[in-house]
């Protein structure tokens, strides 16, 4: 196994009475695929919105290796988490709707460029050092867009690409951080089979060419199965699984949680016996 | 858009659904029959030994049945097309698209126009004097612009920093004896930091709370120069403010001993127009240099962090971006104009009191932004000399005026709620103007 990248221990997320997620413990590793998965409700974006500092942890240590540092995401703001490598897209694409597909991608380098610009002095005086951080912006941007085929409509307003265009842009957005991490919600979400496949390559690219750790959150399990290196199996908080894929695919906890518990041990006796004597009952047998 | 709904609505042949357009009407007439009744059926008119009552009712009954015409043509209208009218405001935007390629010839030519403007022969002291006022305005709306239009941060208290500029001069030039040109960028300073003052408080809030506590902020700021004595005279509020002079060069008739005044040193004979027009080049100046601020720093890194806050603040923070400062530099910034343009005010004045900077001035300014576009340069000068040009010209129908404002914003916001000049050209582009623009999808 390859170098940790995300070492999350012991994390658990309350509010009020509930408990989202309770004494989650798994890693993520340098340059390979992890994906989180689990049926709906099971907190896996409270998991993203720990890591990314939207939530604070109630109990937990989330350490992020960067550069041979080791940072405590727990303790840390949002974007600072954001500066210090961690990117995300969200459920609900979150694009600048009224800003040029260009724009976006621009934006997401501010902390750099704001850097560049003397914090906006030198930029505004047109020194030509930012300038070129400027042109620099606007080449890794265009690489973006080349990779995932929206140099033509570059200078369009964001809000006007179809919908799994969007998706990959906000993808492109959040690697034009430059991050060491990048946290997926829901990818493939709304995408047809192409567009789906195509996601597929754009994050192996992400992990083999640019050497970036992906955490994914995924209910398309062929997307999952086919990419991902590590699978972490949520299940009311709890993390009731992690390993390969071949490995969660056949655990038996994993197909409990997804497909129910199986009728003999689920139904009271008595309700059991009923069934028993009568005819069975159309379906749930299917289960 | 609106051309859009229209043509979906001409494939569909409609005609007028009189039993709901009657019943609609008669619910109208209803209501405004109940309020008509006690507002304008019953006048008290001054009797022998006090008041009485005179009633009215033929005009209860013609405003009940001009309610009943009204709500009628306006339900026929709705089937029939009243869009038409939406659509004819359409265009203002294809305009706006279409000269924008032309944008800089058209402000270059506004620009000089503003230039030449006290040289026309019909430029008299009334006229120069209202340009004055115009551009007080239009520099207030570029100011309030960055925090409006690019950080979309709603503040109903913008005059309360237009306030504490004028004040800060006022209080400088009396107590320190200092000129309009040291204190200009100390008030404009100071303005700042009370941007930066209301922006902590309220750094979590958005939209109509936002707007609440600026509201109470711009009230608080009015109260205190109100009630503060000592300081700021209170309502009696400050008088003899120095006025600007030219290099040092007052525009006095006869100036004090030893110093030369204006028209001496050029040589002119005096003219009390000198001094009205210096005005006006001074706040035409201050309203440019807030404009190529503007214009500059919204393609600056910080910019275009600015709009991205008003579209998405999550994505923002997931991106490394300190919504903390960057919402505070849009304060400060937006603040700092409005604290320039406040020190102008008072000097151009002469006289300040709290009488000068109450709620409506902050609606004002808004409303000229909101109404020209928020974001949009051009939209603010063209809102701002129909806000303040119109009640000029319609000086008769004085009464009128907020009647006229008010349907005027409904109607805006109805068929224009992105504002009069909405095109947003972006602040880069990958390729050049013209072959994109054409392939891109039409903007709603």
């Amino acid at each position: 196994m390859s170098e940790p990248l995300l070492d999350v221990q012991h994390l658990t997320m309350r509010f009020g009475g509930l408990v989202a997620i309770d004494d989650l413990s798994f890693v993520a590793s340098q340059r390979e695929i992890t994906a989180i998965i689990g049926p709906n409700g099971a907190g896996k974006t409270t998991v993203f919105n720990c890591l990314t500092g939207f939530y604070k942890p109630t109990v937990g240590q989330l350490t992020f290796h960067a550069d041979g540092q080791k940072l405590l995401l727990e303790q840390m703001e949002g974007f600072r988490i954001a500066r210090a490598g961690v990117a995300r897209t969200f459920q609900n694409i979150r694009l600048f709707g009224q800003m040029s597909v260009l724009e976006n991608l621009i934006v997401a380098q501010h902390d750099a460029l704001m850097r560049a610009s003397g914090y906006t002095v030198l930029g505004a005086l047109g020194f030509p050092s930012y300038r070129r951080a400027e042109e620099e912006a606007v080449e890794r941007a265009r690489g973006w867009l080349d990779r995932i085929g929206l140099v033509e409509q570059a200078d369009w307003d964001a809000m006007h690409l179809p919908y799994g265009q969007q998706r990959k842009l906000e993808i492109a957005r959040a690697m034009c951080t430059q991050p060491k991490l990048l946290c997926l919600d829901e990818p493939a979400a709304g995408l047809n089979p192409r567009e789906t496949a195509e996601l597929g390559q754009l994050l192996r690219a992400v992990r083999d060419e640019f050497g970036v750790g992906v955490l994914l959150i995924e209910h398309d399990m062929g997307v999952v199965m086919g990419i991902s290196d590590h699978i972490v199996v949520l299940d009311y908080g709890r993390l009731i699984a992690d390993g390969v894929p071949d490995e969660v695919r056949t655990d038996p906890n994993v197909i409990k949680a997804y497909l129910g518990e199986t009728e003999e041990e689920e139904l009271p006796p008595e309700v059991a016996a009923d069934l028993a004597d009568g005819p069975p009952a159309p379906g749930l047998g299917q289960l | 858009m609106a051309g859009r709904v229209l043509a979906d609505r001409a494939t569909v042949p409609t005609g007028i659904d009189w039993p709901r357009a009657l019943k609609e009407s008669g619910l109208a007439a209803f209501v405004a029959f109940v309020l008509f009744l006690p507002l304008i059926g019953m006048q008290t008119v001054g009797i022998e030994g006090g008041l009485g009552l005179r009633y009215r009712m033929d005009w209860v009954l013609i405003g009940t049945a001009a309610v009943f015409v009204g709500r009628l043509a306006l339900a026929a209208g709705r089937t029939v097309g009243l869009e038409g009218i939406g659509a004819a405001l359409a265009p203002a935007a294809r305009a706006q698209a279409l000269i924008a390629p032309y944008g800089k010839f058209l402000a270059i030519a506004g620009v000089a126009f503003a230039f030449a403007l006290p040289f026309m022969p019909f430029a008299n002291r009334y006229v120069v004097d209202i340009g004055t006022t115009v551009l007080i305005y239009v520099m207030l709306g570029w100011g309030l612009n960055i925090v409006v239009g690019l950080a979309g941060l709603l503040d109903l208290g913008y005059v309360a920093f237009y306030a504490v500029g004028a004040y800060s001069f006022a209080l400088f030039a009396q107590w320190f004896e200092l000129g309009f040109w040291v204190s200009l960028p100390i008030a404009g300073a100071l303005a700042a930091l009370f941007g930066i003052l209301l922006g902590f408080p309220v750094l979590r809030l958005r939209g109509d709370y936002l707007a609440i506590v600026t509201l109470g902020f711009g009230e608080i700021v009015r109260i205190i120069l109100l009630n503060w004595y000592a300081v700021t005279n209170g309502p009696n509020g400050i008088s003899a403010i120095p006025r600007p002079s030219f290099f040092g060069m007052a525009f006095d008739r006869s100036p004090p001993e030893g110093e030369t005044a204006f028209h001496e040193f050029f040589g002119l004979s005096y003219s009390s127009l000198h001094r009205v027009a210096f005005l006006y080049f001074l706040i035409l100046f201050l309203a440019l240099i807030t404009n190529a601020f503007v214009l500059r720093i919204r393609k600056l890194p910080i910019g275009r962090a600015w709009e991205a806050l008003r579209e998405d603040e999550i994505a923002c923070r997931a991106l490394g971006i300190n919504p903390t400062s960057t919402k505070l530099t849009a304060f400060a910034l937006g603040a700092m104009f409005g604290g320039f343009a406040g020190s102008f005010f008072a000097t151009r004045q002469g006289f300040i009191s709290p009488e000068s900077f109450t709620f409506i001035e902050s609606a004002l300014v808004l409303a000229i932004v909101v109404l020209g576009g928020m974001g949009s340069q051009i939209g603010v000068v063209f809102a701002a000399m129909v806000l303040v040009l119109l009640p000029e010209f319609g000086r008769e129908f004085e009464q009128y005026r907020m009647l006229l404002f008010g349907a005027a914003m409904v109607m805006i916001m109805v068929w224009r709620p992105r504002g009069l000049f909405a095109h947003r050209e972006p602040t880069i582009r990958l390729h050049g103007r013209a072959p994109i623009d054409a392939g891109g999808p039409e903007r709603p």
